[in-house]
């Protein structure tokens, strides 16, 4: 286990940047969640909430009722007083997604990076099981790690306009589920009933980050009822409780 | 019948804002939120209400609103904008009170981007994610995560009456100068090289039209990254200045998205993020480098402003403008509480 002490940066005087990595990997971020689920034990008057990334937690403060100085010996004493464990996932969740071209506009053009069928494209993508690294960018996005070195392919030349809500996006390396129309510069590989995002539902945001997932392919005409029933607000996808 | 705020006119940009949608940054949920923070609360507190409640945040295109049922007490604070009741001046910040019909027309004035209506009373909108904070891009918050518009229609819950009827607001912590803004360096400093840290100190920077409450964009000598522009996405908080690859730096503002992936040669101390907002297009300044200790004592400052009770100022005949006079013929009685 790298157990590198992470650097302490501050982000003005009201946010500390713990940075455990410069990199994307599931080690550095599942220090990353260890640290934010540590401190979300504590009871420190003046901390106002964290924002765990891939490689990094920010935790915003209140300087006025938190001194820095506290902070930083808080997070030192969660750092050295225990090896940080694997955060195991709490969750494994599985989202169905259609893969149909209609809804996955880019997947023959994914197909003609690769060098691999469709069929194929959904097998990997559908055949791996992913981590939460983050949500960003907009409410509910939510990026997904572990996707299968045969998908890795860069970015479009230039973004597109928006795409359809609950989009599959591929790109950079990693998998994304989308929530919102977006313009994007990232491959639309297929599109979930699920609302990974719904205001008036609980819980509003349905995966954890550091949660497990995988998608389940369903075709056009299961999506369409899943759709509806997702519509009426129902939770579409499967969860299992790992421990 | 239930008095409700009614608006006649709304220029871009006018929206609904309260203390900000905190508790969900790490589901990739913007804050939202007033962009002078001060401010907004110096208009909550001189009518008496929670320096989080929910006010009407005023852009350059201005608002123009008028009360059904009973008379309400407004205060209006923020940059220097030109108040109008019924067609008479007003001096700003002013704690003003409105009956129907009379109309109150808030318009860009002499100084300022933004400025703040707040309501002795309560603004009864459904909070979303627990919050009133409009932010347009994901539409939460407001009147359906959308700005206000003409005929919009704002019912306010057990409204009071603030003694004195019309009164100056004494806040001079409000008259902050924008020419220098004081900064944090870093996060990622290291991604520049020190000559490029001496060109960012040293600006000057425009602040670009093309600024919103998102991020306001700066025009000046474009700055070079020493090992690229792209950083794996971490936090960022209010105030971070971002460069991305065309070397333009730009601040992100109230409505930042909480992750990017740019680097962020610094970060706009809290206490001058409000005077920030208030530059408009075309205004120049430049950063000044502060230690922490210099940011937190400046953010205590700022909390010290707001400790005790705000002090109202009745307006005197000597404060008001010619015009205000003249009208004040037309509509006696305007202004009872001095008498």
């Amino acid at each position: 286990m790298n157990s590198t002490p992470p650097r302490l940066l501050d982000a003005g005087e009201a946010a500390l940047v713990v940075e455990f990595g410069s990199e994307v990997d599931q080690v550095t971020n599942e220090r990353v969640l260890a640290l934010d689920r540590a401190l979300a034990t504590l009871t420190l008057p003046g901390l106002r909430e964290t924002v765990p990334t891939y490689r990094s937690l920010m935790i915003h403060y209140d300087p006025v009722l938190l001194d820095r100085s506290r902070l930083v010996d808080v997070v030192r004493g969660i750092e050295n007083a225990a090896p940080i464990l694997p955060c195991a996932p709490n969750h494994l969740w599985t989202i169905p997604c259609c893969y149909d071209p209609e809804l996955g506009e880019d997947i023959t053009a994914v197909a003609a990076m690769t060098g691999l069928s469709t069929d194929r494209i959904v097998a990997l993508h559908a055949g791996t099981t992913y981590r939460v690294y983050m949500y960003g960018f907009a409410p509910g996005f939510c990026y997904l790690g572990g996707l299968p070195r045969e998908l890795v392919v860069s970015r479009r030349p230039t973004p597109r306009p928006p795409h359809p809500p609950n989009t599959i996006l591929l790109g950079g390396g990693l998998t994304l589920i989308t929530t919102f129309a977006m313009p994007t510069g990232w491959w639309l590989l297929g599109r979930t009933p699920e609302r990974m995002f719904a205001p008036t539902r609980e819980p509003k945001f349905l995966v954890d980050v550091g949660d497990a997932l995988r998608f389940a392919p369903v075709n056009r005409l299961t999506f369409d009822a899943l759709e509806a029933r997702a519509e009426n607000s129902e939770i579409v996808s499967k969860r299992e409780r790992l421990r | 019948m239930k008095t409700v705020l009614r608006i006649i006119a709304a220029g871009h940009g006018v929206t609904l804002q309260d203390g900000g949608r905190f508790g969900y940054l790490r589901y990739g949920v913007t804050p939202a939120g007033p962009m002078d923070p001060l401010a907004f609360a110096t208009a909550n507190q001189a009518v008496g209400v929670p320096p989080d409640a929910v006010a009407i945040e005023v852009s350059l295109g201005g608002v123009e609103l008028t009360v059904d049922g009973g008379p309400i007490s407004l205060a209006i604070a923020g940059g220097t904008f030109r108040l109008q009741l019924d067609g008479n001046e007003l001096p700003m910040p002013a704690v003003v009170r409105l009956a129907p019909p009379q109309r109150l027309a808030i318009r860009a004035g002499a100084a300022g981007a933004w400025c703040y209506v707040a309501v002795a009373g309560r603004i009864d909108v459904a909070p979303m994610l627990g919050s009133v904070a409009t932010h347009t891009r994901s539409r939460l918050g407001g009147l359906s995560g959308r700005a206000l518009e003409a005929n919009d229609v704002l019912p306010l819950t057990s409204p009071f009456l603030v003694e004195p009827a019309i009164a100056i607001i004494v806040a001079p912590w409000l008259e902050r100068a924008g020419d220098t803004i004081r900064v944090l360096l870093g996060p990622q400093n290291d991604y520049f090289t020190a000559d490029q840290m001496a060109a960012f100190l040293q600006g000057p920077w425009t602040l670009s039209a093309r600024s919103d409450r998102m991020a306001y964009l700066l025009g000046g000598q474009p700055l070079r990254h020493a090992k690229g522009f792209n950083i794996v996405s971490d936090g960022i908080a209010v105030g971070a200045i971002q460069v991305p690859g065309n070397g333009q730096p730009m601040v992100l503002m109230a409505d930042r998205q909480p992750t990017g992936g740019y680097p962020k040669i610094a970060n706009v101390i809290g206490a001058d993020v409000g005077r920030l907002a208030q530059l408009r297009p075309g205004a120049q300044f430049r950063f000044l480098s502060v230690t922490i200790e210099e940011a937190v004592a400046a953010r205590r400052a700022e909390s010290q402003a707001l400790a005790e009770p705000l002090i109202l100022t009745p307006l005197r005949r000597t404060d008001l403008s010619s015009e205000f006079l003249l009208g004040l013929n037309l509509i006696d009685g305007i202004i009872d509480a001095e008498r």
